[in-house]
């Protein structure tokens, strides 16, 4: 039981005097400084973390710009325009965007060639890229979570199944698998499920690691011996242990599927017209670079904003959730 | 070691077989193969789907096709395959021999130069941890994790090619590109090298001053329209080459290797002479490759005679300066067909689209002007799949580099009172560089992914095209074809991962 190990109650076995010094050493630390939890410690590392805290900040101020600017669903718009209209072009469709004297103006963005608001074009391109990463993030996570530390504590024939599965990933290359289930795949929330059916191998392969050698551990005898079944001890005794892992990769996993899911668009198999995406965008206004350059920046950058920022913060979490890592935690 | 290697053989082949059937029944059910059909206007339309679909035999099974496409491939066992037709009835097996060689050339010289470049920056920022040089080259390695690659692929077509066909056309360097193209080597060897702030700002200083006379003279003799390396920077390229494998081995104070390194220059020097004739226009690649075997049978020849009980590192020091003295001799050639070729291609040198600047068949240049016919158009492209690789691979060089220096064994190599030098390359680099091989096979693949978005941008028709025209017309001939090429090619890489890593690594052997 863990209940012996709290640190408020002594240890019987030593010596009487060493208890005695220990009762007094630990006095002195609790009079001098706090005592943390793991938990408390990771989440301390990560809010030290400078570049992930940034990269938290742009995620969620791009995320909330993206859905509440030309709205999603139920949540309002305060924008007024939509990524579907086309206007008359003004200024050639320049941007009105000034960072000095500070302007937003009618198109902050521009406008495409014929007239739509670019800031909502790209808006909108931002929705769908952040509901297919998310989605994938998420699914795919789940999905290698629990095949991983299945073929981790059972081995067997789930095993191997995994291991062969993924070695089908390394002779084909991903981006080629992708595009063909791309192309079967209508809507994103489809193009999300197949695209998670097929990123899940690396997580898997990552926790069956960590349970292979988490399940040789004491307590997990502990737990066998005293009648636990193996649900019970791969999701309260096991998994509780991979979480940094599992958190990281799926951060990874999000940078990951933006990329792929805008590299897909561009070859045109992943989001279909009239709908829009970054990668769409890109591809259907590539060769007007030289005329019209804004409209190849603005879904490039956003890209890789997120991209970017995605990859600092699981950067941030990675260093937050390894117990060798010090250097901010003092 | 053998069992080892069947065992891998027979489980790759298993695979490469599991993998056919998913690539096949995912591509013939990815869309409607009568779909323009469908829409045709076309008075004999109906004569038009029946005919696709006895050609295609899409009223067969899955099994039928699959096993039709399969009897083909496994013609190849008594060469003579048979990859199908594509949809309008052009022969596969021509297209894939036209297609492969542009995209393997892709992406091998890509994976080549993403793990040659990328290891030595990874190594680098390890040694010099937490250094100003260590944070630009992480925060340069998660910029190109996070960059699209068909943008990051537009935006050098459009900056690159254009804007240096511009240039070249008046190539001038002003002053200040001079002065930020100085001041970065400057920063990053002072950084790279590291000691005292003294010592550094003394490299820092001559670096700049090098780098900024060089680009200033390189200007002033109009060296980027006729460039040459002449002698004179051959010999100190040579000596520099020679200094590095002495780094990496045994130290400059070997004298008896020292000896043997300058006798091989000393060799390459007269055979510089001598092959003078043979070089002005080679007849085709194997003269190339023959000298160059020359080169390396000399090489072990004055590391045999002149090694002494240092037998084998004099050979490795000699080799390397042979191969590395060829090397600057071939430059050298080349760089002189450098305004032959810019005359043919009308000072426009890089096209934007395209396998080569002048179609071979109107080509009139000689052997050096040749290569830069399709050595410049591969430039950009080979870029954009390195920058992309080297991000990856700088990072996990860095890592194993970082644990391998934490290890208990560098700690006592140290303790013994062995140099820096002698620690890293000895003890350290060999041990950091055994995972490496585990990612190579992984990143080929990826790269051959990247192939198809890099092809489709610089508008290659290589196999990332030939696999999107399969797709498109739901045709999965030349998706197989593809797949065969890319799948074969990953095993392959993946295999000799494996081996090296066994052999590198003894515990790896079961």
């Amino acid at each position: 039981m863990t209940d012996s190990q709290r640190p408020d109650e002594p240890d019987p076995t030593p010596a009487a005097s060493t208890v005695e010094e220990a009762y007094s050493v630990e006095k002195q630390i609790d009079l001098s400084q706090k005592s943390y939890s793991q938990g408390q410690l990771v989440v301390r590392r990560f809010f030290r973390h400078k570049g992930a805290m940034v990269s938290l900040f742009v995620l969620v101020f791009i995320t909330v710009m993206a859905f509440t600017s030309i709205g999603y669903g139920i949540i309002p718009n305060w924008w007024g325009k939509t990524f579907y209209d086309a206007g008359a072009t003004v200024d050639g469709g320049r941007p009105t965007l000034q960072l000095w004297p500070f302007q937003i103006g009618e198109h902050p963005f521009g406008q495409d060639t014929i007239g739509k608001d670019y800031f909502a074009l790209t808006m909108r391109g931002t929705q769908r890229s952040l509901i297919v990463a998310f989605t994938v993030g998420l699914l795919s996570t789940v999905i290698g979570t629990v095949i991983g530390a299945v073929a981790g504590f059972y081995r067997g024939w789930v095993e191997a199944i995994l291991m062969r599965v993924t070695d089908l990933f390394i002779i084909i290359p991903l981006l080629v698998l992708a595009a063909v289930v791309g192309k079967m795949a209508e809507g994103i929330w489809w193009l999300a499920l197949m695209l998670s059916l097929l990123t899940w191998t690396g997580l898997a392969r990552l926790v069956r690691g960590e349970v292979l050698s988490l399940r040789e551990r004491e307590f997990v005898t502990a737990a066998e011996a005293i009648g636990t079944g193996p649900g019970r001890i791969i999701f309260k005794h096991i998994l509780p242990n991979t979480i940094g892992t599992i958190i990281v990769s799926a951060t990874l996993a999000i940078a990951a599927t933006i990329l792929l899911e805008s590299a897909l668009s561009f070859l045109g198999y992943g989001v279909q017209a009239p709908d829009t995406s970054l990668g769409l965008l890109i591809s259907t206004y590539q060769n007007a670079f030289l005329t019209r350059p804004w409209l190849f920046w603005w879904p490039g950058l956003m890209i890789l904003a997120i991209a970017l920022s995605v990859n600092f913060l699981g950067d941030g979490l990675r260093d937050a959730f390894d117990p060798r890592q010090n250097r901010t935690a003092d | 070691m053998l069992q080892f290697i069947l065992r891998r053989i027979a489980i790759s082949t298993l695979i490469l077989f599991l993998g056919s059937v998913l690539m096949y029944v995912l591509t013939i059910n990815s869309a409607d193969p009568l779909s323009d059909l469908r829409e045709s206007r076309a008075e004999n339309r109906e004569q038009l789907m029946q005919a696709r679909i006895d050609n295609m035999g899409l009223d067969l099974p899955w099994w039928q096709r699959y096993l039709g496409w399969l009897t083909g491939v496994s013609k190849c066992f008594v060469l003579q395959c048979d990859l199908g037709t594509t949809r309008d009835g052009s022969d596969v097996n021509a297209l894939l021999l036209s297609s492969a060689g542009a995209s393997l050339r892709l992406v091998t010289v890509a994976t080549f130069l993403a793990i040659f470049i990328g290891v030595t920056l990874g190594v680098l920022s390890a040694i010099r941890q937490y250094s100003g040089f260590d944070y630009a080259i992480t925060f340069g390695a998660f910029l190109f994790y996070s960059l699209p690659v068909f943008w990051a692929a537009v935006l050098l077509k459009d900056f690159g090619a254009i804007r240096f066909n511009n240039w070249i056309a008046d190539p001038t360097v002003s002053t200040t590109a001079t002065a930020v193209v100085a001041l970065v080597f400057a920063l990053a060897l002072a950084s790279v090298l590291g000691g005292s702030l003294r010592r550094q700002l003394v490299t820092g200083l001559v670096t700049f001053a090098v780098v900024f006379g060089l680009v200033f003279a390189f200007d002033q003799v109009t060296w980027w329209v006729q460039p040459a390396l002449g002698l004179p920077l051959i010999l100190v390229g040579a000596l520099g080459a020679l200094g590095f494998m002495l780094v990496m081995t045994v130290g400059l104070a070997n004298r008896k290797i020292l000896y043997a390194g300058l006798v091989t220059i000393g060799l390459g020097l007269v055979s510089y002479f001598v092959t003078a004739p043979i070089l002005e226009d080679p007849a085709n690649w194997w003269v190339i490759f023959a000298l160059l075997g020359v080169t390396v049978l000399v090489g072990l020849a004055v590391g045999w005679v002149m090694g002494g009980y240092e037998r084998r590192t004099a050979m490795v020091v000699s080799v390397g300066t042979a191969i590395g003295m060829a090397f600057l001799v071939f430059m050298d050639q080349l760089l002189r067909g450098w305004a032959g070729f810019l005359a043919l291609a009308g000072n426009r040198p890089v096209s934007t689209i395209g396998e080569n600047r002048i179609i071979p068949e109107r080509f009139t240049g000689d052997f050096w002007e040749g290569i830069f016919n399709w050595g410049v158009q591969l430039v950009l492209p080979t870029i954009v799949l390195t920058l992309i690789s080297i991000a990856s691979y700088s990072r996990y060089t860095r890592g194993s580099m970082l644990e391998t220096i934490n290890q208990d064994y560098i700690r006592t190599a140290r303790s013994k009172g062995l140099s820096d030098r002698v620690v890293f390359t000895k003890h350290a680099l060999r041990n950091a560089l055994i995972p490496i091989t585990t990612i190579v096979a992984f990143d080929f693949a990826s790269l051959l992914g990247g192939a198809v978005i890099t092809e489709t941008i610089f508008g290659w028709r290589g196999l990332g095209a030939m696999f999107r025209l399969g797709l498109d017309t739901v045709d999965p001939n030349p998706v197989m074809a593809y797949y065969l090429v890319a799948g074969g090619a990953a095993v392959l890489m993946n295999m000799l991962a494996d081996i090296a890593y066994a052999s590198l690594d003894p515990r790896i052997r079961r």
